[in-house]
């Protein structure tokens, strides 16, 4: 039999993936793998040059992400993808630089990069896995477990807030913001090619399921009654009010594409504001590296 | 600020009149680096100012981060950008940097921190001079892992070790800091600085084989390995995991041992090559001054005065701190009656001073705790009870 009449089944985004280090890591039921795939759909779908796109995770589940896509990829320290990526696409602006990290990565330890990369409008796409909870370490609770939900350094139930993401971007400052859930599959993929083809920072956050420790810990079940809930429970408003996103436990999960927006990145407006002040002297940055 | 003239490549070639924190600028520029994230933080705050004065006009990035742990996860991305990079900062953003020190360690970025030192602890003295984050250079992040620290007395050496220290890390990919202090850093000297072509720079080491081919950690003949940037089509990954050649996560206490006895032996074994130091009057003397950075030019009139007291009085002045100098003092422990070790702290380099004599000879601490530098007597005292 010729190599090409096997029927073998082929992984459709083994091309980028570092099949070298597959098996991942991940639980069965997990939801990152099916971001990954989401977001191998939407490269494959860009014109980008794919040499020419990198990703940084954090560290965490998600934080394995870039271990294992085939791309320039940096596996970064707790907290610092987002900085990481600054220095990165700073340095190399005709990079496309994504930010692929866990939501206590992004918006726990790493917060306040967060907020100051959205201030910038820095020409970066962050994708925010949000499954409530460190899962890394055993199933804690973070800066996005609902209220009463239950986590291993919260056995009585959260009794504190919450971050709505899409709220804390918008009112940092992100130019693109959107929400989905793992049941979304090509929603969240076209989320990420509409970031991946424009410039600013642009945020997609991705509720998923942690079967292994949130979903236990909180009699949830399996991943397909997470999914379950996904598909009772959201509803799709594009365009709504980002204060109106608040997620509480088992309750209503608004998604959509909140904000799209048009601001000067970092990079442009640096050039365009020291052209002006300086005027020929100016050596403008990051031209070279377009062309 | 007006554009300064320099030369085309943006070295400010002619005689200044300059602190230590703007030739820490100068040199960093003369060296090629074009990128630059800091947090203002007393008193090394001048030399990001200036940065961010020049570099419109020499084509670069200056970004003023919300902090010092972002300050150097942009230096260690913008390395894999292409860049030669630079921070500066003190005590309280030194210790910030810490665990990322670690990681541009384990990923071999070369990059230059330089510490203009304060007093501390914590807030302490934020206008003040201090030497007390010596031992936190070396050991300050987790693990095992070497740096190199070097140590100016002057503007004119900030600017000459700043290129030094960027030449440092790029041969050895790894992060060289000047640990200099507020003494030095907001003194005014002339600063001599050469035209560009005299100045001896060392580009990186630029990985040029096949596409698709590149392994971050695979060693070359010199134990060193080869650099790349993003974009090139070699899709590599590295982490701050414990990792094989290809920079992949590899987990177990084998792949450790290969990989901390590199990160360790790259410098250790260089150490002759890495390390320089200023000896005067070494031999015959009883006494040896072991000193650095702005303490060693306090010792200077503690040493004139034992000398016209007819005392044998020897200096060594330790322009590389890390890797220490162990062999040199070993050399010399049997043929001196003491070292006498003034620093402005509670004594830490001395450990190492005392270390490397093996008890070979007595080894004197003249500690201070910070502040201000020492009265030249009390060293002079050190030195007299030394030669008894």
């Amino acid at each position: 039999m010729k190599e090409e009449d096997r029927l073998e089944e082929k992984n459709p985004i083994e091309g980028l993936l570092r099949m070298d280090r597959i098996p991942h890591i991940w639980c069965p039921g997990c939801g990152i793998g099916t971001v990954v795939t989401s977001f191998a759909d939407a490269l494959k779908k860009t014109d980008l040059d794919l040499d020419k796109v990198a990703v940084v995770s954090g560290i965490g589940c998600t934080g394995r992400v870039a271990g294992y896509i085939k791309l320039d990829s940096f596996h970064t320290t707790h907290g610092r993808a987002i900085p990481y990526a600054t220095g990165l696409k700073l340095a190399s602006p005709g990079t496309k630089v994504v930010v692929f990290s866990g939501d206590g990565d992004l918006t726990g330890i790493g917060g306040n990069h967060f907020i100051h990369a959205a201030r910038r409008n820095m020409d970066l796409v962050v994708i925010c896995v949000n499954n409530f909870n460190y899962a890394m370490t055993g199933g804690q609770v973070a800066s996005t477990t609902p209220k009463t939900a239950n986590a291993s350094t919260a056995p009585y139930g959260n009794f504190e807030g919450a971050f709505s993401l899409p709220y804390l971007a918008d009112a940092a400052g992100a130019t693109y913001v959107a929400r989905w859930t793992a049941l979304h599959l090509r929603r969240v993929s076209k989320s990420i090619e509409e970031a991946l083809n424009r410039k600013g920072f642009s945020f997609i956050e991705v509720i998923t399921p942690c079967v292994t420790l949130y979903a236990r810990r909180n009699r949830l079940g399996s991943g397909l009654n997470l999914l379950k809930y996904y598909y009772d429970k959201s509803e799709i408003r594009h365009g709504a009010d980002t204060r109106d996103l608040e997620i509480t436990f088992q309750g209503k999960l608004t998604v959509g594409k909140f904000i799209e927006r048009e601001r000067e990145t970092f990079l442009d407006a640096m050039n365009s504001h020291l052209s002006h002040v300086l005027g020929d002297d100016y050596q403008l940055y990051g031209r070279c590296f377009d062309d | 600020m007006k554009k300064l003239k320099t030369d085309p490549k943006g070295v400010l070639t002619g005689s200044h009149y300059l602190d230590g924190d703007y030739a820490l600028a100068e040199g960093a520029l003369a060296a090629g680096c074009r990128f630059f994230a800091g947090y203002p933080i007393t008193p090394s705050t001048e030399t990001a100012e200036r940065f961010s004065e020049r570099i419109p006009y020499v084509g670069g990035v200056f970004i003023q981060m919300e902090d010092e742990l972002a300050s150097i996860a942009a230096l260690i991305g913008a390395v894999w950008g292409g860049q030669k990079v630079m921070t500066v900062t003190s005590g309280p953003g030194f210790s910030l940097m810490m665990e990322n020190l670690g990681l541009a360690c384990m990923q071999e970025t070369p990059l230059v921190i330089a510490n203009v030192q304060r007093g501390g602890p914590s807030t302490g003295l934020p206008t003040m001079t201090g030497q007390q984050d010596m031992m936190q250079a070396k050991y300050g992040s987790h693990g095992d892992y070497e740096i190199i620290a070097l140590s100016p007395d002057s503007p004119q050496e900030c600017f000459d070790l700043a290129i030094e220290a960027f030449n440092l890390s790029e041969t050895y990919r790894v992060p060289t800091l000047i640990m200099t202090d507020e003494c030095v850093g907001h003194m005014h000297e002339k600063v001599v600085i050469p035209e560009a072509d005299k100045i001896e720079v060392v580009e990186r080491k630029w990985y040029t084989g096949p596409k698709g081919e590149y392994l971050p950690y695979k060693l070359d003949d010199d134990g060193i390995p080869f650099l790349t940037k993003v974009g090139q089509g070699h899709r590599f990954h590295t982490t701050g995991l414990t990792r094989d050649e290809r920079g992949y996560p590899d987990l177990n206490a084998e792949r450790q041992k290969i990989v901390v006895t590199h990160l360790i032996e790259k410098i250790r074994g260089n150490a002759d090559k890495i390390i320089k130091l200023e000896e005067d009057q070494i031999e015959n003397a009883d006494v040896v001054v072991v000193s650095y950075g702005i303490t060693s030019r306090v010792a200077v009139r503690a040493v004139q005065q034992a000398r016209e007291a007819g005392l044998k009085v020897g200096t060594m002045r330790l322009i590389t701190v890390w890797p220490f100098p162990e062999k040199r003092i070993k050399e010399l422990a049997p043929h001196v009656k003491a070292f006498v070790v003034p620093e402005l702290n509670y004594g830490q380099i001395v450990r190492e001073v005392e270390r490397s004599a093996w008890g070979k000879t007595k080894v004197v601490s003249v500690p201070h705790c910070a502040g201000w530098v020492h009265d030249p007597a009390d060293i002079l005292q050190a030195i007299k009870e030394a030669a008894k």
